[in-house]
């Protein structure tokens, strides 16, 4: 059942990109952005952990939940530090995401060509 | 308003409709279709794969997110290597783009890119070209809007 969760919302969040770039005419970067930006709004309401709970990957692949967890882990911080929390727990629930992509883009660029 | 001007304004538009008219028109239910299936199959295998580590890794599903993430990174890193990850997301649009493996796609082709301009400028100075945009919005968003819902908190007691 979570699969058939996961599939309908993350191809809902994919399809409304590809809607924002051919209907909005945003740009690919306008589009991603919004998106993220959206995630980090829905998670100040409380909204985006609902959507994980019902579609697990469906939610946390795609790029809204980068935003999200960028809300998270600055509420996250802000609860046990205090508002400098705000500051200090941005990146908190991130790192994976971020430190695993420029680690592994370094080591593509050592062993790889550019093609075409 | 002169006539002046509401002539030009009137050529203005006889020339957008033209331009609307001559576009070819953008397949956008088919686009729609494959962001939508691509998309939600990407997800499927992040599912797959965070089923995996709850089950032989010990995460609970929550921690499991993360190693999930990790993975699928490099596993679109290692696709556009090869040059194949682009040649798929041109096909499936947004499918491809949406999902974490676009980001790390973005990163890794600029990086891969750039090699010949040097490690420093060319590869560190360019990896974030096209993803930095997302990193900058994001977090600019998550601190307004962490910082009011603390405010907010706050005052509300």
């Amino acid at each position: 059942m979570i699969y058939l969760w996961a599939f309908v919302v993350g191809g809902l969040i994919c399809l409304i990109g590809q809607l924002l770039m051919d209907v909005g005419r945003l740009t690919p970067a306008h589009a991603m952005t919004v998106l993220v930006v959206a995630g980090a709004v829905l998670d100040g309401f409380n909204l985006y952990d609902p959507l994980i709970r019902l579609a697990g990957a469906g939610a946390t692949v795609p790029i809204t939940s980068f935003g999200h967890a960028l809300t998270h882990g600055a509420l996250m911080e802000a609860q046990t530090h205090g508002l400098i929390g705000v500051i200090t727990g941005i990146f908190e629930v991130t790192s994976a995401g971020i430190s695993s992509a420029i680690v592994f883009s370094f080591l593509a660029a050592l062993l790889f060509k550019p093609k075409g | 308003m002169t006539a002046h001007s509401a002539d030009d304004r009137k050529a203005q538009q006889e020339y957008r409709l033209l331009v609307r008219e001559k576009r070819p028109p953008k397949p956008v239910i088919r686009n729609a279709v494959r962001a939508f299936w691509v998309g939600g199959l990407v997800c499927d295998l992040g599912q797959w794969i965070q089923g995996l580590y709850m089950r032989w890794g010990g995460f609970d599903r929550e921690a499991a997110a993360n190693p999930t993430v990790a993975t699928l990174i490099l596993l679109a890193v290692l696709l556009t290597g090869f040059g194949v990850y682009d040649r798929l997301a041109q096909w499936a649009g947004a499918g491809l783009a949406v999902p974490v493996t676009g980001f790390a796609n973005a990163m890794s082709s600029s990086a891969i890119e750039a090699r010949s301009e040097g490690l420093v400028l060319g590869v560190g100075g360019t990896m974030f070209k096209m993803a930095g945009p997302v990193i900058v919005f994001g977090v600019v968003a998550a601190f307004f809007v962490a910082l009011v819902r603390t405010l907010l908190v706050r005052l509300s007691g």
